[in-house]
């Protein structure tokens, strides 16, 4: 009865799995086809990647989609944290109200927060291009920086800014001496969510761009309106990438952790040694 | 402290601008017509009228609520095996299996949902593998079914990760009480592991049906140019057809109908708690 009941949970998570996992190896093994069809696999060959790196309209695709990423993460992550140790700071009125308004990027339909941008850049009579693009990037970053930076700054000690005040330090050398390094870590989970937020924005990117300026999620979306391989090379490239990433920020941690272990037996064999 | 309150002053400032404005502009369009001018607009429902008295806007809500709710559905049930396996399993192995789950939401969703384009054509994987058991081929892209599959696709592991969360909490001492007190596993997972997951279920049921219900690359890619859902219409006001009123008002009929949904989940996740409780 238990045993029946574990190959069935297994059947079902490869199934699961395959469920997950079929599309994007579908990409990858389609991308290397030598003829254009989606269904049918021709032969293997490079011409897609090719054909892709020669595709301006990719390539620039590609390279706002980067800077975009870059710029926003930066601005966000700088006034998100900012905003954040200044709030927290504030009478519990003011966080609270704060708290709420920074939550409605994050719980409304991406598509309402896109039109309210876009109604209110032509308002302003700003052209949609880059600007208009890497303003609405920084508007819904920032909400993400402070969502992980708040209960970092929560968990600080209170005394512990009085305490370097106290002790000569000025305030902002009390700010970067003692607060930011303290909530580093929030600092940074929330520097690396912003910067996939924005790597992979569509809704709210196309709606508020024009002018060519398109991004990677832009591109595959109009390109989408016609059978085109690119998509898939384009596609296993960002595949590929985003991979090795997360496994190499999992495997790290597991490495540095088992090096640690060893340093510690090392040392405990040589001070054993030494008595 | 109070020397860095100041910090927060130029937030406060943006956030009115770039968050709270743009959404008072969508309720003032939205009750607005056409062609009046900002500073001496008239008040109107027209918008809303327009919407709710013509029988295909209506169609359109109506296939956009039950293809959210059908994925939704889908997602819990398919999803919550999903979770509460993960949950079960030990140490190295549920790393690996929530990383498995994590990896494709970080992928692009349009490059994801882009590759059900080639698996589901009439001569796509699917109906290969049907046509050597003689089956088929069955159309399977431009329909609901293509539709549903690719939201379930996109949104499942929204669902997964917020019940696994949930699971994980779960104090196990509990579990051991029950069996001590003599109840089956049936038993212990109706009468304890499902109330206890349940704001995990919640959340998960949010985080599924917003996106879904106001979904509009999925319906475009995948159920074609005809298949039209609200948040089509809303795509097509603004970005075609220029009519930026009624947009802001299909756009605030979404927000209204999401608002009461979630306000619906909420209560009866109280009323389940309670039951759990007794």
């Amino acid at each position: 009865m238990k045993e029946s009941r574990k190959i069935l949970s297994k059947i079902y998570m490869v199934m699961i799995m395959a469920f997950f996992y079929l599309p994007i190896l579908y990409t990858v093994v389609f991308s290397f086809n030598s003829g254009r069809s989606l269904t049918r696999f021709d032969g293997f060959s490079l011409r897609w990647y090719e054909k892709m790196f020669s595709d301006s309209n990719m390539m620039k695709a590609i390279f706002y989609t980067i800077i975009i990423a870059l710029l926003a993460t930066a601005i966000s992550t700088v006034a998100g944290t900012i905003a954040a140790i200044g709030l927290s700071n504030c009478k519990k009125l003011v966080r609270g109200t704060m708290e709420q308004v920074n939550n409605l990027p994050l719980t409304n339909p991406d598509i309402v927060t896109a039109i309210g941008l876009l109604m209110f850049f032509s308002m302003l009579g700003l052209e949609k291009g880059f600007v208009t693009m890497l303003l609405a990037h920084v508007m819904f970053c920032i909400p993400y920086v402070m969502l992980s930076v708040m209960p970092k700054l929560r968990s600080l000690d209170p005394n512990l800014a009085d305490a370097a005040l106290d002790l000569g330090a000025t305030p902002w050398q009390a700010l970067t001496k003692v607060i930011v390094p303290q909530i580093m870590p929030g600092i940074i989970s929330g520097a690396l969510v912003a910067f996939t937020m924005s790597f992979d924005d569509f809704i709210i990117s196309y709606f508020v761009t024009g002018n060519g300026i398109n991004n990677i999620s832009i591109l595959v979306y109009t390109m989408s309106k016609r059978v085109n391989p690119s998509i898939n090379a384009l596609s296993t490239l960002i595949i590929l990438i985003i991979t090795l990433v997360l496994v190499l920020m999992n495997v790290i941690p597991m490495f540095k952790e088992w090096k640690e272990k060893k340093e510690k037996e090392k040392q405990q064999e040589e001070s054993a040694a030494i008595k | 402290m109070k020397q860095f309150r100041r910090m927060a002053y130029p937030y406060i400032v943006w956030s009115v601008i770039m968050i709270i404005l743009p959404m008072l502009l969508i309720v003032m369009y939205a009750f607005t017509q056409k062609g009046n001018d900002v500073l001496t607009f008239k008040v109107t429902l027209d918008n809303f009228i327009r919407f709710f008295s013509d029988p295909i806007f209506i169609d359109v809500l109506k296939r956009s609520l039950w293809v959210a709710v059908l994925t939704t559905v889908l997602c819990l049930l398919l999803g919550y095996p999903v979770a509460y396996i993960i949950a079960q399993s030990s140490g190295r192995k549920k790393v690996m299996l929530v990383l498995l789950i994590t990896i494709p939401m970080w992928i692009n969703m349009l490059v994801r949902t882009y590759a059900w384009v080639g698996i589901l054509q009439d001569k796509g994987l699917i109906n290969t593998i049907l046509g050597f058991f003689g089956i088929g081929p069955i159309s399977l892209i431009y329909t609901d079914f293509a539709v549903v599959l690719g939201m379930v696709y996109n949104f499942i592991p929204f669902m997964i990760l917020q019940i696994y969360t949930a699971l994980s909490k779960l104090d196990k001492s509990y579990l051991e009480a029950a069996s001590d007190l003599g109840a089956n596993k049936m038993q212990s997972f109706l009468n304890i592991t499902f109330p206890l997951s349940l704001p995990g279920v919640i959340s998960g049921i949010t985080l599924v049906f917003l996106p879904a219900v106001s979904s509009f690359f999925i319906p475009k890619m995948l159920g074609g140019g005809q298949y039209v859902l609200i948040g089509n219409v809303i795509e097509s006001q603004f970005l075609t057809s220029g009519n930026w009123n009624f947009g802001s008002a299909i756009s605030l009929i979404m927000a209204v109908i999401i608002l009461i949904s979630m306000y619906i989940t909420k209560k009866l996740d109280k009323t389940g708690l309670n039951e759990g409780g007794k």
